[in-house]
């Protein structure tokens, strides 16, 4: 199992490896990277920032969440912050399982639960200005409170 | 004292990292109240507190010597 926030290039075949288990029968890979347009505006940049060691917490916490679901799985996540260009790897998420299923289900649940409740926030940069994009879409609102400590 | 620390747009639009208040024991809803009134921060409904690097809810209570975070909405992945 690994779980880090790092500020360097992540290397994909690191977080594999950490996952690769004789009992496995899949290894699920997703790299979440740096897209140039959204809604047709030209990303140029982007900038990553976190609590770090909030955000490492959180990052475990979801690890451990899904070996309550699947107590074989073997999760590895890790995401960068600072400054990120196109196409660059800004999260790379592994989980190994004995049947595929379940692998791509436990994958699909780590990158939707990092976007709702670990701390790190993205600026986007364009060519006319610059804005940190939970704000930008203003669609969350936290009134019906705090993040679920686990999915029913 | 409790330690107050800010994260993305909330830490550039106050130009700072973090601040102390002199509180002993107040709740998250009270310290979001003051924190808007008497300390001019901008609106924080849809900011999340955290103490102790745990989310918090509304009624929970920060403590001296407890470290806060103010989570405006995330965007990681």
């Amino acid at each position: 199992m690994m779980f880090q926030i790092v500020k360097e290039p992540i290397d994909v075949s690191r977080v594999i490896e950490a996952v690769v288990d004789r009992n496995a029968g899949a290894i699920v890979t997703f790299i979440g990277t740096v897209r140039e347009l959204t809604k047709g505006k030209k990303t140029l940049y982007l900038e990553y920032e976190a609590y770090e060691s909030m955000a490492q917490k959180k990052l475990e916490q979801i690890g451990a969440e899904i070996k309550q679901q699947f107590p074989n799985a073997k999760v590895a996540i890790v995401h960068r912050i600072g400054r990120l260009e196109i196409t660059d790897a800004a999260v790379v998420i592994a989980v190994s399982t004995p049947h595929r299923a379940d692998a791509y289900e436990a994958n699909r649940y780590a990158i939707e639960r990092i976007k709702e409740m670990v701390p790190i926030w993205k600026k986007e940069h364009w060519e006319d200005g610059s804005l940190w994009i939970g704000n930008q879409q203003e669609t969350i609102s936290y009134e019906k409170g705090i993040p679920k400590e686990m999915k029913s | 004292m409790i330690r107050i620390l800010f994260f993305a747009q909330l830490k550039e639009q106050l130009n700072k990292k973090e601040m102390t208040l002199p509180y002993q024991e107040i709740t998250v809803k009270q310290l979001r109240e003051r924190l808007e009134k008497e300390y001019s921060l901008p609106a924080l409904s849809s900011v999340l507190f955290a103490i102790n690097e745990e989310f918090a809810a509304e009624d929970d209570i920060i403590r001296d010597g407890d470290v806060v975070a103010l989570i405006p909405p995330m965007s990681g992945g």
